[in-house]
């Protein structure tokens, strides 16, 4: 009790400034974070029964005799579920279990129909593998996946709208989920972050997890603890659960490392505990701790025969693997000659990816400049409207029919994001856009050479002192043909026109 | 009518002899006149059994129909039946119906069979007495002053009260035979995995198997093979074909190797009961049987292994019991640990609640590993020792059970005599093996049992040496006075 208090007082009284504070003590503290992903597998049907995984049904509709728990029924495994299991462990290059067993976890709870969880204990289908990270500063850090292992999903409980009652919706009860288990190889909220966006996108790559956070397909749990730098012995961590964004997940390990710093710099002790994070008040709070934890009496389950699968289900699940996310990133540096950073964010997900590769290939090369334009104006239209890439009003043959006017010279490229904008708002194809707006620049040097005569001999004072060495009216000259055309004029030409004229007149 | 065995009722429906509603009615009628005395029924289902009657005649009439179509039976209150109330003989499920069948119940209809009701048992199969049951005790109709044995006793009591011809029962310690001997039917505990357990509320799921009760080997066979195969609901069951039980009963048993083994003819059996399975043993010999001694020492293994493992299961498959979706439900909760606490303590009886005590124990962090862990290597132990035996002989006899029927509350205080009932029977389950009970005579005017126990899938084997037995003898046909 009095060590609860302290803690929450310690919590109160962190200054305001915690970045500095953090600098300052960044050679003293090291922070210490393991993983649990739930990812919740893209079957159509629960791991243990026939029933619908559809989210936002009505309350109760889609459970089923098995998900009630009713007496006499019986699980039998849904082989999508251990498929997708495989997949994964495949793609962390991890040992895929031959043989793995299905144990009950027992504990009393309303959406816990059966009064046990069905789970693998001590041996899961995917045993060691790991990641790569790219750390904030360049480099890459390899970060170890402990195991991850299948499981049922409970219900949920719903607290409100029931007059001093809980309602209880078991649609959720049965689906499919992979518990994935980090070693605790992450240092800070950072690299936490990058290693669940990683794990993030490889389950959207393998097409065995939506990935959508909100609806609770993807969960992050964190355990962290803190202890000197330089020392290898663990301090004592918490358990942070309900972090449903990689915001909240990076907000709350920020807090929590801050508080578990100042319990020990006030010569306190971190108690072990599940901590809840409250995203509107940014912080943790002690949900229960270790002495109430339930002793879950785990026992292989006899409903289930143990999982055994055969070398040769293993690599025919091998052979249906798609392109992953490093061998993807790798591949745009390589063949297309793009900047790490660039193919690192149009290989975090598969759909953006995939219309990058969509676009290089209508336009016929260009991949750097395929790549800006989709990074930064179809990447900022997405981002402006909230729209998912799969949604994108301008499609990869669309942008790739004004990236080959920009490259034509038809359209300069500010023109060009004049016409992209009239295509995300529906206006038509890019050459409709750009023959209907006016916006092909001028080109014909003849023409160009006319609008130079002609503000050449409208400023002949500014002429005069050009030549007698004001360089820096070049400027000028150029912006004046450029008014005179109306902004059409091709600026390259103009610059080389005005330049050759100017200097022959010299 | 009643005295006629489903063999003879299958083969008097299909040559128009007499009616499927005609024999439903002789049956529900001796059920309503005689089962006062016995309590061997739970729900009585008079209406839709005649319903299931007047479509058997019909099937029957246009020739169609199976070998059970129109054959009365009644189901173990364990099985699940759609529309019908499922109590497992628990005040916990008093008013539970389920909205399926089990495999089991859904295959014998299939089959043709008219269900006549659900029948008495230990409550959620747990005793050797039936008089754990919330609906009270069943009495034996050999002396009423006594208990069937458990858990299927209201199987077995209606059966041999000839109140049904067939029935089906569950054995996870002896729960078939140990009754079935008790009785004086035949009763018989098919391999782990030959019939599915999907509707089969479940008690050790390790160990639970369901099977046929009835008088002759020869209508067990018929049963079994209507309720065996494959069941992709069931995890735990076999894809194998099902042989034809009925067909292998002819072979003669000449060069049947059968193997006595000498610890189950030791301390605690009675004398009785010893003197009937010898002489069961000479009769098998005389009909060309090589019999020798051998030998299961982990013999003495198999009920401390069975009572650690099958209440570590029962804790963890009861645990849904918990009055939030269906069942018993303590009345106003004050709140969910108080829901939890009234509603477990008041909806399960003391011997339910002993065992789940038991098994949240030995699977308790720190235990676990002592307890049941062990339990599961001996188990392995046990099945080895079987394997060893089964190279040397085809068959497995003893007592089915030590003693004959006890006196009703005789045993209910003292839970470890009440356990080593099941002394012989346990180790079958332990293995997964199939064993077969059949009546052998009586000892004090009451029935004894001879157990068979036989290698994995092999049923028909046993079935078969018990038909050859019961072709020899007359025991099969013993009716309890007062129910002839």
């Amino acid at each position: 009790m009095t060590m609860q208090g302290e803690t929450e007082m310690a919590a109160k009284h962190l200054s305001s400034d915690r970045s500095a504070q953090r600098t300052d003590r960044s050679v003293q503290w090291e922070a210490v974070i393991g993983l649990e992903i739930h990812a919740q597998l893209a079957t159509r049907s629960k791991i243990f029964s026939g029933a619908s995984t559809a989210y936002g049904a009505e309350p109760n509709t889609q459970a089923c005799a098995v998900d009630l728990g009713l007496p006499g029924v019986l699980p039998v495994l849904n082989e999508g579920a251990v498929r997708m299991a495989v997949k994964f462990g495949l793609a962390i290059g991890a040992e895929v279990a031959r043989r793995s067993v299905f144990a009950r976890k027992n504990y009393f709870y309303p959406d816990l129909p059966k009064g046990y969880q069905i789970s693998q204990y001590e041996l899961p289908i995917v045993r060691g593998g790991r990641v790569t990270i790219q750390l904030d500063g360049g480099g890459e850090k390899e970060i170890g996946v402990t195991r991850a292992h299948l499981e049922e999903d409970a219900g949920k409980s719903l607290h409100e709208d029931f007059h001093a009652m809980s309602g209880i919706d078991l649609n959720r009860a049965g689906t499919p989920l992979l518990e994935i288990v980090s070693e605790p190889d992450l240092r800070s909220p950072q690299e936490a972050v990058a290693y669940a966006k990683k794990i993030h996108t490889l389950v959207r790559y393998l097409e065995i997890c939506d990935g959508n956070m909100q609806e609770g397909s993807f969960r992050v749990d964190a355990n962290v603890s803190v202890r000197p730098a330089g020392s290898h012995a663990f301090g004592t961590r918490t358990e942070i659960k309900n972090l449903n964004s990689f915001r909240f997940l990076e907000r709350a390990l920020a807090h929590e490392i801050e508080r578990q710093i100042e319990v020990l710099e006030s010569g306190g002790a971190v108690v072990q505990e599940t901590r809840l994070y409250d995203p509107d008040r940014n912080e943790t709070r002690p949900m229960r701790t270790k002495e109430e934890a339930n002793d879950y009496r785990y026992f292989p389950d006899p409903d289930l025969l143990p999982l055994v699968l055969e070398e040769a289900y293993i690599e025919a699940v091998r052979a249906e693997l798609p392109e992953l996310p490093d061998a993807r990133r790798a591949r745009f540096v390589s063949d297309y000659g793009l900047p790490a950073y660039d193919a690192g964010v149009l290989t975090a997900s598969r759909e953006l990816a995939d219309y990058y590769e969509a676009v290089v290939a209508a336009v016929g090369g260009e991949p750097k400049l395929c790549a800006n334009w989709v990074m930064v104006e179809l990447g900022g239209a997405l981002n402006r409207a909230g729209v998912e890439i799969t949604a994108s009003p301008v499609g990869p043959e669309a942008l790739a029919g004004l990236l080959r006017r920009i490259l034509d010279g038809t359209v300069s490229g500010r023109a060009a994001k004049e016409v992209f904008e009239a295509m995300w708002a529906g206006e038509g194809d890019a050459d409709a856009i750009i023959e209907a707006r006016g916006l092909r620049q001028i080109s014909d040097a003849g023409a160009i050479e006319k609008l130079i005569d002609e503000v050449l001999a409208a400023h002949p004072q500014q002429l005069a002192q050009y030549r007698a060495g004001k360089d820096k009216l070049f400027g000028f000259f150029v912006g004046q043909v450029m008014k005179a055309s109306g902004g059409k004029a091709n600026p390259k030409q103009v610059n080389e026109l005005l330049r050759r004229k100017l200097d022959a007149g010299g | 009518m009643h005295e006629r065995t489903i063999a003879e009722l299958a083969h008097g429906l299909r040559a128009g002899e007499f009616s499927a509603v005609e024999v439903t009615e002789a049956f529900l009628r001796r059920i309503e006149a005689l089962d006062g005395r016995l309590n061997s029924f739970i729900t009585v289902t008079a209406e839709r059994a005649l319903e299931q009657a007047r479509a058997a005649d019909e099937r029957l009439r246009r020739g169609g129909g199976g070998p059970l179509t129109g054959v009365p039976v009644a189901h173990k209150d364990i099985f699940c039946t759609d529309g019908v109330r499922t109590s497992c003989a628990s005040r916990m499920l008093d008013s539970f119906v389920a909205p399926y069948d089990a495999t089991v119940v859904e295959r014998l209809r299939d089959a043709g069979a008219v269900m006549l009701g659900k029948t008495n048992m230990d409550e959620f199969a747990m005793g050797s007495s039936n008089e754990t049951s919330f609906y009270g005790p069943v009495r034996n109709p050999w002396d009423t002053e006594r208990v069937p044995g458990g858990s299927s006793g209201g199987s077995a009591a209606a059966v041999a009260a000839r109140l049904v011809p067939g029935a089906t029962g569950t054995d996870t310690g002896g729960s078939i035979r140990q009754p079935a001997a008790l009785c004086g039917i035949t009763g018989l505990k098919p391999t782990y995995g030959r019939v599915s357990r999907w509707g089969m509320i479940a008690f050790a799921s390790s160990l639970d198997q369901g099977g046929p009760m009835a008088r002759t080997a020869e209508d067990v066979a018929l049963l079994l093979g209507a309720m065996a195969g494959f069941d992709p609901r069931d995890s735990t069951s076999v894809d194998r074909p099902v042989p034809d039980y009925a067909a292998e009963l002819a072979r003669p048993l000449r060069g049947l190797r059968v193997g006595l083994p000498r610890e189950y003819f030791g301390e605690g059996l009675e004398a009785g009961v010893r003197e009937a399975v010898e002489a069961a043993v000479r009769v098998l010999e005389s009909e060309g049987a090589e019999v020798r001694e051998i030998s299961l020492p982990t013999t003495p293994l198999a009920v401390p292994a069975y009572y650690v493992v099958a209440p570590a299961e029962a804790s963890s498959n009861l645990a849904r019991y918990d009055g939030v979706r269906y069942g018993y439900r303590c009345e106003d909760p004050r709140d969910l640990e108080d829901l939890y606490m009234r509603t477990r303590g008041e909806g399960f009886g003391a011997e339910v609640k002993r065992r789940i005590l038991v098994g949240t124990y030995t699977l308790s962090a720190g235990y676990y590993d002592a307890y049941y862990l062990k339990a599961q290597k001996v188990r392995r132990l046990i099945r080895d020792d079987f394997v060893r035996a089964f190279e040397e002989v085809d068959v497995i006899a003893g007592p089915t059970s030590p003693t004959t029927a006890f006196r009703l509350g005789e045993r209910l205080d003292d839970p470890v005599t009440m356990y080593l009932s099941d002394v012989y029977t346990i180790a079958a389950n332990l293995a997964g093996l199939p064993a077969l009970s059949m009546p052998v005579g009586f000892a004090g005017g009451l029935p004894v049992g001879m157990q068979l126990i036989g290698r994995h899938f092999e049923e028909g084997r046993l079935l078969n040496v018990a038909h050859q037995y019961q072709l020899a003898t007359d025991w099969h046909r013993a009716a309890p006075p007062g129910f002839e």
